[in-house]
């Protein structure tokens, strides 16, 4: 029974294994550079710390929202493809119908230009 | 399931399918019409709204299951649907004035009222907690962006933004104790449920007392029961009026509809165990709501608070349970629906004139200003403080004797004492209505001019307040009816 498990504990040790020693390298010859953007929190160049009142943009709203919209679209996709054999054409016209209400999103937000960045 | 089968059984969607299609119509010819037009939008709403109660009136009931057993269409989800659409109806035609006003936002306005009421219609339609809780995502997010939409508002604001987050909090309870009760029975299909349940030796377990609470929990926010109501002041004040009255009455019906199914036909051995629960529920609500209401000094505000003590008055028709009780529950509905929708009908007109509008100052003197509409309100506040010949009396009628029937004396009694309480606070306003303002003493106030679709909403909200009022005979046959078809 125990013996189903030592593939999945070969690769928890070789992961393990692997991290340790690029860690290992990376403080023993990488060279260290302290500078004040490596030290803050988000390393994406955002600042913690400031005013109340910066100004940016809007549309990232906008485009973070619609990014989602199609992203759960995917979600779906993806199992209707893997038991698409099983649901047949009952399931085709079904994901059909799905896609197309997206797809009207999509052209109702092209219209109101919510996908024009000036 | 075949193509034909699935056609088949669309037939018993018709509703929904209408509802959606004039939707998403909406959004289209919003996009792709110039903004001279957009004032038609609104039409093709009250169109689509009424294409789709015509359809629900012509199709066939059968009540069998469809899609999987995840909808019914029958006489029960009938009756709902078309007290659901009748509210709609309403709440359309006292917006397309103050749509033309405004411009912005006209389409999305009337797409998520659409879509609101798509997702209330499936919750009366859903014997599936899956669906149930699908229909009330559609329908509270909806909700949620139309109260928001007046963006420059900063009441609106507030309120968009309460009204999500505690929302959202209630669909996560709601949706926690439907984890339980799947872990309690195995299945979220109502009559699987039942039949797992029988008929109640299996009642004692942890697992299913949690996921009721949860899901009871989750309801009673939706319906703004007391303890779960905190939200509902600020939200219906700061919301746009019309959109209030549909709150009110839409949402509370669709979830009331959906509270019912579930006690009736998934849940009916643990009723026993939730009486005494729903009972102070019923009478917390009612007696909070007044006591509140009877304080306000803002109509719009007071309106809130009352529609808190109505919820309570329905509460005590789930409590008596029987299907007498039920048949009472779903008059009111009707009863509540078209009295509630003309009062705020009342005070969207009242609005145009001047700012706010909401105070109870500024319903002085309406009753000389425009009789028509000074008539309507006190014809509507009567009805709500439960006045014979009404329809608000006759279901607060229905309501208290089926409750003494099934034996909640002490309940009715505490109704009772409600509803004359509550009536101070309604005639006050009546009151105002026909005094005198100051500002008529110095000299004449302007006429106030009704739009078309005003004029429609109320006159028809009034004729059913005094029609199921006064003739009640067949409003009750047809809920009597609805009722037999639940389990």
């Amino acid at each position: 029974m125990t013996a189903v498990y030592i593939p999945a504990l070969i690769y928890l040790a070789v992961t393990m294994g692997v991290m340790a020693v690029i860690l290992f390298l990376s403080a023993r010859i990488g060279r260290r550079r302290v500078t004040r953007e490596k030290m803050l929190p988000y390393e994406c160049g955002m600042d913690p710390l400031g005013t109340l009142e910066i100004h940016f943009p809007i549309k990232f709203y906008v485009v973070a929202m619609i990014f989602i919209i199609f992203d759960i679209e995917t979600v779906f996709l993806y199992p209707w493809a893997v038991v698409f054999r099983d649901l047949g054409w009952f399931g085709f016209v079904e994901m059909l119908l799905f896609t197309a209400v997206i797809l009207i999103g999509l052209v109702y937000l092209f219209r109101k230009g919510a996908l024009e960045w000036e | 399931m075949s193509v034909v089968e699935a056609l088949y059984q669309c037939s018993g969607l018709l509703a929904v399918l209408i509802l959606f299609a004039t939707g998403v119509l909406i959004l289209l010819l919003d996009a792709f019409s110039p903004l001279g037009r957009k004032g038609r939008l609104g039409g093709v709403a009250v169109a689509g709204t009424a294409a789709a109660l015509f359809a629900a009136w012509q199709s066939e009931s059968p009540g069998e299951p469809l899609f999987f057993e995840m909808v019914v269409w029958d006489r029960y989800a009938l009756f709902v649907t078309s007290v659901i659409l009748l509210g709609a109806l309403l709440v359309l035609l006292l917006s397309l004035e103050g749509r033309r006003r405004d411009g912005a936002g006209t389409g999305e306005y009337y797409a998520l009222v659409l879509f609101a009421a798509t997702g209330m219609v499936l919750m009366a339609q859903a014997v599936h907690f899956i669906m149930i809780f699908l229909g009330l995502e559609i329908l509270s997010i909806s909700v949620y962006v139309l109260v928001g939409l007046p963006r420059h508002e900063r009441r609106a604001n507030e309120a968009a933004l309460k009204y999500v987050l505690l929302g959202g909090f209630a669909s996560g309870f709601f949706l926690y104790g439907l984890t339980f009760l799947y872990g309690a029975t195995g299945s979220l299909s109502m009559t699987a449920m039942a039949s797992y349940l029988g008929t109640g030796e299996r009642v004692f377990n942890s697992y299913l007392l949690l996921g009721t609470a949860l899901v009871l929990a989750g309801f009673a926010f939706k319906l703004a029961l007391v303890p779960f109501h905190l939200w509902t002041p600020d939200v219906y004040e700061g919301a746009p009026t019309p959109i209030t009255a549909y709150m009110a009455v839409g949402v509370k019906a669709a979830v009331l509809a959906a509270l019912v199914r579930t006690f009736r036909e998934a849940l009916p051995a643990v009723v026993p165990h939730w009486t005494t629960a729903l009972w102070i529920l019923a009478a917390v609500t009612m007696t909070v709501g007044n006591v509140m209401a009877l304080v306000q000094q803002s109509v719009k505000r007071m309106l809130a608070y009352s529609s808190i003590a109505h919820a309570g008055y329905l509460m005590v028709a789930v409590v008596a349970g029987t299907p007498s009780g039920v048949t009472a529950l779903l008059v009111y509905l009707l009863a509540y629906t078209v009295m509630n929708v003309g009062a705020f009908g009342v005070m969207v007109v009242g609005q145009k004139e001047r700012d706010g509008g909401e105070l109870l100052q500024d319903f002085e003197g309406l009753g000389f200003r425009c009789p028509l509409v000074g008539a309507a309100m006190a014809l509507f506040l009567f009805s709500l403080a439960g006045i014979p010949p009404t329809a608000g009396f006759l279901g607060k009628l229905l309501v208290f004797s089926a409750a003494v029937e099934a034996g909640y004396t002490w309940l009715v009694i505490l109704a009772v004492i409600n509803s004359v309480v509550a009536a101070y606070y309604y005639l006050r306003v009546v009151i105002a209505i026909y005094r005198r303002s100051e500002a008529a003493e110095a000299g004449p106030e302007p006429a106030i001019r009704l739009s078309g679709g005003e004029r429609a909403a109320l006159i028809l909200a009034g004729l059913l307040t005094v029609g199921v009022g006064v003739l009640p005979q067949g409003f009750w046959e047809m809920a009597r009816r609805a009722v037999l078809a639940l389990g």
